[in-house]
């Protein structure tokens, strides 16, 4: 606009614009002007904190971090006690964090993909069903839900002496639900061992079977030679580790379960609450993923001779998935963002380990602030990775 | 002769009866296939498990007007703890003799939501509706004015409070969250990356920890001497959390409407506001009614987090009844009927938004 200004004086009769009428300029006033009232408030609230931290005795800073805790947390992936700093309370409530979002997640995407593929059945009883379950979940506050669940386990669950006990090995209790698991033996860590290198052997296999197939036209069965692979070496290293079978089976002794895995009642019902509710919108997303692909192109690949599997691998997948992804990163971002309800329920996630930290150490700024940071640090990272697939799978148009 | 035969043909055979009727549907819905019949067994098995079992709990040996100790007796569901607390799950701590006043609220409230939801009165007349209802509901709930004795606002509580929290929530974070999006559309640079950063930074983060922020750091922004309630300190936070999302939303109305519209309008000569106000957000606002309604149940199911902060909502009356000794031990029943109550509202809203989805389309 300022260079058709500059030309019109030359043409015609030299008409000055004032500037407010200008809008490169006015531009630049109305953000000069934001900018100022954005700076005063902050400077405003800053010295206000400042002054009121002073009036509180209250020290700025991460020092705390190497303090003594001197709280207990009621479950931990990593050895902690009392006596730690709060940096590592802290690394126990984001593990806390990390454990129950990431075997969420999991579970959400399974169960979401069952319950969105059950809505679509062409079995009357099934897809009613799936609907009344995605409405009624979908409709209820996640918060009552964990409460909900937490109750069953505290108000209906019996004491461990008179524990059930559904399936061999496996005992609910209101101490939580406690199950057999194998025998720590070297074997395992084989296993996993053999399983990395069955994740390699595969990426390989199909990089080479790809240029095979663009070279000769040879088509090479990846998907079965993986699976044998991923699942063969594995056994083949719990065979050559001497194949242990015995179980850690949990042993009622006094007043509680010895041996097994224990997950605590509070665990078990963040887990249940956050996954029934968040496979709920899952199975709408999968749903609508599915019927976004028209039934011609089912029938137009078919009448290219490719058969089922190839159908689905190649033709609905790729074009279901560019539908479901997005929404889906955002659903396993927002059942991270409502684990942090596990405050409420008392299992120790970083929110509520946080909590105690704010409340023993008074350092409300430096926690609040650690909250939102680890929080938008996930989340960042979960639209990075999604702006990395967009570009992978965008359509590429004329 | 043609004629005949054709009135020949016209005494066609019935159908099958197995493909008619009861039995037809039966088949074709239930046992298509091998697969279908085996699923359909199953489901059925299991909410043969079920349905009765339950039936039996909540209805047949359930009490509903007794004592605690007379429905541990009883066995089954335990409605009295609902029917004998009622008064105190759904209005909290509001004096007992002035209930009345958040009923009339609710009621008011109820009635204006009904008159919206009904596209032949979207008109002037409706806003200054809203705003003479927001206000009388305030009166009613604040009182001090018309002979109505003054009520505390730490004696809100309940139900009252969750509706309170969840539509002066979004109500006020209506025009933040339009004026967020059309920041983030602007060309200019700083206003587009304070408005990005904002919107992302909310949407980052989770409710609760705007939650922590309102309780726990508003305390120190505030020059000495000046101390907020808490309930208006969550109903920023609120405020502030939901405007990120109306923002992106309003974003979505804004992008769908074609270059073309803001051409004309420029070309007209309109200014910036004109061009808003007048052309775009208006055909903007319209598309994204049906996502509006979805925050504004979001809104509506997220201000259960205040439990967390301690605020009395509709969540921790019922809990706090729980903890009476009297009537430990019934959480399932008071969760299961607050459970309804927020399944009331989210449903006929969410069915609402559909129905209105579709005539939007259908009008396009």
């Amino acid at each position: 606009m300022a260079q058709e200004g500059t030309n019109s004086t030359e043409i015609t009769t030299p008409a000055k614009i004032p500037f407010w009428h200008d809008p490169t300029k006015r531009a630049i006033i109305y953000q000069v002007v934001v900018l100022l009232i954005v700076g005063m408030l902050g400077y405003y609230l800053f010295t206000n904190t400042q002054a009121n931290l002073k009036r509180q005795a209250i020290a700025t800073g991460f020092g705390f971090f190497s303090k003594e805790a001197s709280f207990e947390i009621g479950e931990s992936p990593i050895p902690y006690s009392a006596a730690d700093t709060y940096a590592r309370a802290l690394l126990v409530g984001v593990l806390n964090t990390l454990k129950v979002s990431f075997i969420g997640i999991i579970l959400t995407v399974i169960l979401g993909t069952f319950i969105g593929i059950a809505r679509l059945s062409t079995n009357w009883l099934v897809a009613k069903l799936a609907g009344i379950y995605i409405e009624v979940m979908q409709d209820i506050p996640v918060l009552l839900q964990l409460f909900f669940w937490y109750s069953i386990s505290y108000e209906i669950l019996p004491s461990p002496r008179q524990a059930l006990n559904p399936f061999a090995g496996v005992f609910l209790t209101n101490r939580g639900l406690i199950f057999a698991v194998p025998e720590a033996h070297p074997a395992h860590v084989y296993m996993a061992l053999a399983f990395l290198v069955g994740c390699v052997a595969v990426w390989a296999l199909s990089r080479w079977a790809k240029k095979r197939q663009a070279k000769t036209g040879q088509p090479f069965p990846v998907f079965l030679v993986s699976i044998a692979i991923l699942l063969g070496l594995p056994v083949a290293a719990w065979l050559l580790g001497g194949a242990p079978l015995k179980m850690d089976v949990p042993v009622l002794r006094g007043f509680n379960f010895q041996g097994g895995l224990t997950l605590s009642p509070e665990f078990v019902a963040l887990l249940l609450g956050l996954v029934l509710y968040t496979a709920a919108f899952v199975a709408e997303i999968v749903r609508a993923g599915i019927q976004a692909i028209s039934r011609g192109q089912v029938e137009a690949a078919m009448s290219m001779g490719l058969k089922p599997g190839q159908v689905l691998r190649l033709v609905i997948l790729p074009q279901a998935l560019r539908v479901i992804i997005p929404p889906l990163t955002s659903q396993m971002m927002n059942l991270t963002k409502n684990s942090t309800l596990a405050v409420a329920i008392g299992f120790p996630d970083f929110v509520s380990v946080a909590n105690t930290t704010i409340n023993q150490t008074g350092q409300a700024i430096e926690g609040v602030g650690m909250i939102m940071v680890v929080y938008l640090f996930f989340s960042l990272s979960t639209s990075a990775f999604m702006n990395w697939y967009n570009k992978r799978t965008a359509l590429v148009e004329r | 002769m043609v004629d005949s035969s054709q009135s020949m043909q016209a005494e066609q055979l019935k159908p099958p009866i197995t493909r008619i009727g009861v039995i037809g549907w039966l088949r074709a819905n239930l046992f298509s296939s091998v697969f279908n019949s085996v699923l359909t067994i199953v489901t059925l098995y299991f909410l043969w498990k079920i349905v009765p079992a339950f039936v039996r709990w909540a209805f047949i040996d359930s009490s509903w007007d007794t004592t605690g100790a007379a429905c541990r007796a009883a066995g089954g569901a335990c409605w009295s703890i609902v029917t004998k607390n009622l008064r105190f799950i759904i209005f909290g701590f509001f004096p007992y003799e002035s209930q009345w006043r958040p009923l009339v609220a609710m009621i008011i409230l109820f009635i204006l939501l009904l008159l919206s939801s009904n596209r032949r009165f979207w008109k002037k007349s409706l806003g200054y509706a809203w705003l003479l209802g927001l206000f009388g509901m305030g009166l009613l709930l604040k009182g001090g004015l018309f002979g109505l004795s003054s009520v505390e606002s730490t004696k809100w509580s309940g139900l009252p409070l969750t509706l309170l929290l969840s539509v002066f929530g979004l109500t006020a974070a209506y025009p933040l969250g339009i004026a967020l999006a059309l920041g983030r559309q602007s060309r200019m640079p700083a206003i587009k990356s304070l408005c990005i950063v904002y919107i992302e930074t909310i949407r980052g983060v989770p409710l609760i920890s705007l939650l922590f922020m309102s309780s726990v750091m508003f305390p120190l922004f505030l020059p000495e001497g000046i101390t907020i309630n808490n309930i208006l300190r969550a109903q920023v936070a609120i405020i502030l959390f939901t405007a990120a999302y109306i923002a992106e939303v309003v974003r979505g109305g804004l992008q769908a409407i074609g270059r073309g519209q803001y051409e004309a309008a420029e070309s007209m000569g309109l200014n910036y506001y004109q061009k808003m106000r007048l052309i775009i957000l208006p055909q903007a606002l319209k598309i994204v009614i049906p996502p509006t309604v979805g925050i504004l149940i979001s809104a509506f199911k997220d201000t259960s987090l205040v439990v967390i902060i301690g605020l009395y909502d509709l969540l921790k009356t019922t809990q706090s009844t729980l903890s009476d000794p009297r009537w430990m031990g019934f959480s399932i029943e008071a969760y299961i009927f607050i459970a309804l109550i927020y399944f009331a509202g989210c449903f006929s809203m969410s069915s609402y938004s559909r129905r209105l989805e579709r005539e939007l389309y259908r009008g396009n």
